[in-house]
């Protein structure tokens, strides 16, 4: 049961951070799509060992969230439920990999660990960057955006159709599993006898209900195709962030900002 | 199991990307043509309801454990491949979206190794061809469990290659299959128990819907001669893009193809200990390395099939750790007083 | 205007799993009319309304809306005079906002955009909720729901408005509310309910149906006030025409 609540809490929250009408939020969805995967390429293009390089990265996620409003709480929170696998596998690195890499002239660590740290900065970056698009975006406008990017219109509808009912059917889910527990003797989850009967009845009712939406898609004239509205124009607004990140994201991968910085603070490293 | 995109390269992530790109427009293609538009709706519910009944945990007896519904198989088996690989896939654009499972530039990856897998290998080969004379609980438990167990077994070993090819991850090739293989193993076990559970129940209440899935006109059909030839398609595709990006950017792939192959054999003769004694040696020979990690790269994908990393020299890495810290600081700064700015902006408005 | 007369002639429908759901309708509802169709659960008012809107098509029998029969070919015409609410708003809110929902049926018949918006904003201006057209479906009451999914079949033009238990789950502020609204329109309406009080206020006619059959037709409070054919057919007299529970004075019809 809490999952479901704590997923539909999640859905609701990214839609609700959504409805703002800040300076992102009004960007055109297109761009912000292409901003956001840009900037995954260039930040998973960072070879493993790669870790002060990365940093500049942040400002994008922190510059985005202070100016669209967005909390940064609910997203730590979903970045701690995902990153186990992250962890999982990247520890792995320190393990294997004990070359030393000297930090300070008196200290060294493994080679391992630096990749370690550089695949959890990455992790933190690419999961932000992706809550950040739908935060700031919302499912309605992403699927504008990918209408223009020349996705399958079938594919687009049916992406708009499971999301909408998504929150239907997790509640229509929510009320069984809730009668299934008020006659157990307390158990967590189902019983696995149970499962298949109580999930195979909840199947059919939404077969059932599919017939339904099909039914009263049809009275609107539905023939099968899918006709999104026109699409918002594209300004020069959108055209001048998309380029300025741009900019700025190859000026990252190419030149070791940090790195810079600091030979000039410390002057060593020449 | 979903991929992540800490993980991935962009050559990867590209390539699985275009492979993906390429079956979803295959299959949109398909259903479009397939006349029966009853079919769109039923889709897109059929998506939210496996979202769903993702939640619906289960508990294993006597483990005390609890397992859930993945979903792939039960879609193939309900819509048929071309539909059920669609709908896994727009699963997996709002699960990477609102809850960041797996990421954007790992979707291809994870929509591949979870959807492909299943809707076009482990359903036509397997449960095809076990239900091929009809359905019986026997046969429809025997091809639910086969097809899920195989498709997941193909799937997490799908997972393993792509992280070998991105070279972010130091496991060996070996430590990570018999990390994954058996782990999957039981997720396919319990994948097949719960498809296997519901399609049989289904059956038994509604068999016309099970029967009309597979009877499907277009749509429920896949030679087997289509889906090896598309086999080869994507990978020569796949294989022309990793090929291309390779030569033009040599950064992860040629090296840890060469690095996995060579700890395979090592290991057999001496484990990783001797490996890494290896490595080290290469390592010190290495020279340093200049500012600016580009010229590196290359130079070093060239000369080494070792990945260059700037920070070697004590110099660097002091640099770069007051520099990282400074660049953290400033973003902290930046984001700060964006956020009063707009507070105040918003105070003198009201 | 007799070109928005609505036939069914000796209607048959058997669903495939063997259930006879209509067993010879037969009725003939003139432009303006408004009538509630009433009957026990399983009565066959949904599957009635169905043949209406052509998503199902008799085995036997014919239905007319003006001069055109409801069969396939005709469905593109038939569904812009025929507008038809679904008994839970969540089947006809499919869309991710009440703008894009009300928009679908519009933009289906490929009308330039500033006629779909204007459509959409006139329709939701109607139903009194032109201020929510941003929101998720899931974040309406369901008052809201019920006035969005109105507002969907509004934006079509339609003539004739069929509803299936358009008041169902709705409190009675939002019920009230609704029955203002529909006393409003001037199309005709066919509306299957159970809410017979509702029926006695919006519909001067009402057809019973029991078994697939028509057992009567006829004007609303004389068949509404007929105790013992409402009894037979498994209804009761509505709230508003029986004694007053308190004090058991008669009510006057």
């Amino acid at each position: 049961m809490s999952n479901m609540i704590a997923s539909l809490y999640n859905i609701r929250l990214l839609d609700e951070l959504a409805e703002k009408t800040t300076i992102i939020h009004n960007l055109h969805p297109l761009v912000k799509v292409l901003t956001t995967c840009l900037y995954l390429i260039i930040t998973v293009s960072f070879n493993k060992y790669e870790l002060s390089g990365l940093l500049p990265l942040f400002f994008y996620p922190v510059i985005v969230m202070a100016l669209a409003d967005i909390p940064v709480v609910p997203l730590l929170k979903r970045m701690i439920v995902v990153s186990p696998f992250i962890i999982g596998i990247g520890l792995f690195n320190p393990l294997f990999d004990h070359d030393p890499v000297v930090i300070l002239p008196w200290m060294q660590i493994s080679g391992g660990w630096i990749s370690f740290f550089s695949i959890l900065t990455k992790g933190v970056l690419t999961i932000l960057a992706a809550l950040l698009l739908i935060a700031t975006t919302g499912m309605t406008r992403i699927a504008a955006a990918l209408g223009m990017m020349r996705i399958p219109k079938v594919f687009i509808l049916q992406l708009i159709l499971t999301y909408r009912y998504i929150s239907v059917l997790i509640e229509e889910v929510g009320r069984t599993v809730r009668a299934y527990s008020l006659r157990s003797r307390g158990e967590k989850g189902i019983r696995f006898s149970d499962w298949g009967s109580l999930t195979g009845q909840l199947l059919i009712r939404t077969l059932e209900r599919a017939q339904r939406v099909y039914y009263s898609m049809c009275c609107r004239g539905f023939t099968g195709e899918y006709n999104a509205g026109s699409e918002k124009r594209i300004r020069t607004g959108d055209i001048l962030y998309f380029a300025g990140w741009s900019l700025y994201f190859v000026v990252v991968r190419y030149f070791n900002i940090p790195a810079t910085i600091g030979s000039l603070i410390t002057g060593v490293g020449r | 199991m979903h991929m992540a995109d800490a993980l991935i390269s962009p050559v990867v992530g590209g390539a699985m990307w275009a492979a993906t790109a390429g079956v979803a427009a295959y299959s949109a293609k398909k259903v479009q043509n397939d006349l029966d538009e009853q079919k769109i709706p039923l889709m897109g519910v059929m998506g939210a309801f496996v979202f769903a009944a993702q939640m619906i945990n289960f508990t294993i007896p006597g483990t005390g454990s609890s397992g859930h519904l993945g979903g792939g198989m039960l879609l193939a088996i309900l819509l048929g491949p071309y539909a059920g690989f669609l709908v896994m896939a727009s699963i997996l654009v709002i699960q990477a979206l609102f809850f960041a499972d797996g990421g954007l530039l790992a979707l291809g990856c994870n929509i591949f190794n979870l959807g492909f897998y299943t809707c076009f290998i482990a359903y036509p080969l397997i449960y095809k061809w076990i239900t091929r004379k009809g359905y019986s609980t026997g046969r429809i438990f025997t091809g639910a469990m086969l097809s899920a167990i195989i498709g997941l077994q193909l799937g997490a070993f799908s997972v393993v290659l792509e992280t070998l090819f991105s070279g972010k991850s130091e496991l060996p090739f070996g430590t990570f299959v018999m990390l994954m293989q058996p782990i999957h193993l039981a997720i396919g076990v319990v994948e097949g128990l719960v498809t296997a559970a519901i399609v049989g129940f289904v059956w038994k209440a509604r068999p016309e819907i099970i029967e009309k899935a597979a009877s499907g006109k277009a749509l429920g059909r896949v030679s087997i001669k289509k889906v090896l030839a598309g086999l080869a398609v994507v990978a020569v595709i796949t294989g022309g893009i990793l090929s291309w990006f390779a030569s033009a950017y040599p950064d992860g792939l040629e090296w840890s193809m060469a690095k996995t192959s060579g700890k395979e054999e090592l290991e057999a003769s001496g484990g990783i200990h001797q490996i890494l004694a290896a490595v080290q040696e290469k390592i010190a020979f290495l020279p340093d390395y200049s500012f600016k990690v580009q010229e590196q790269e290359t130079s070093a994908g060239d000369a080494e099939p070792e990945e260059a990393w700037p920070a070697v020299d004590a110099g660097t890495s002091v640099s770069g750790l007051v520099g990282g810290a400074m660049t953290l600081l400033l973003a902290g700064i930046v984001g700060f007083c964006i956020n009063r700015v707009k507070k105040r902006n918003k105070a003198g408005a009201v | 205007m007799s070109h928005h007369i609505i036939q069914a002639d000796n209607l048959k429908y058997t669903y495939p799993d063997g259930r006879q759901a209509l067993n010879g309708v037969t009725f003939k509802i003139l432009h303006g009319e408004s009538v509630g169709i009433v009957g026990a659960n399983g009565a066959g008012k949904s599957t009635l309304l169905m043949h209406l809107v052509g998503v199902l098509f008799p085995d036997e029998g014919e239905v007319r809306i003006g001069e055109v029969p409801v069969i396939k070919k005709t469905l593109p015409v038939i569904r812009q005079s025929v507008g038809m609410v679904f008994q839970d708003p969540d089947d006809q809110l499919f869309m991710t906002t009440v703008y894009d929902d009300v928009a679908f049926g519009p933009r289906n018949y490929k009308l330039p955009e500033e006629e779909v918006d204007k459509r959409v904003k006139s329709s939701l201006e109607t139903v009194g909720i032109l201020h929510l057209m941003d929101r998720p479906p899931y974040k309406l009451s369901g008052g809201e729901k019920r006035a969005a999914a109105i507002a969907t079949v509004l934006a079509m033009n339609p003539d004739i408005l069929v509803m299936d238990e358009p008041s169902s789950a709705l409190d009675p502020k939002s019920r009230r509310r609704l029955i203002t609204l529909l006393q409003r329109f001037a199309h005709t309406k066919i509306i299957a309910t159970h809410d017979l009080d509702m029926v006695l206020e919006l519909c001067e006619r009402t057809i019973i149906l029991k078994d697939g059959k028509v057992i009567t037709d006829g004007p609303t409070v004389e068949i509404l006030a007929n105790e013992e054919l409402m009894e037979k057919c498994g209804l009761e007299m509505p709230l508003g025409l029986q004694n007053c529970p308190v004090c058991g004075a008669k009510k006057a019809t």
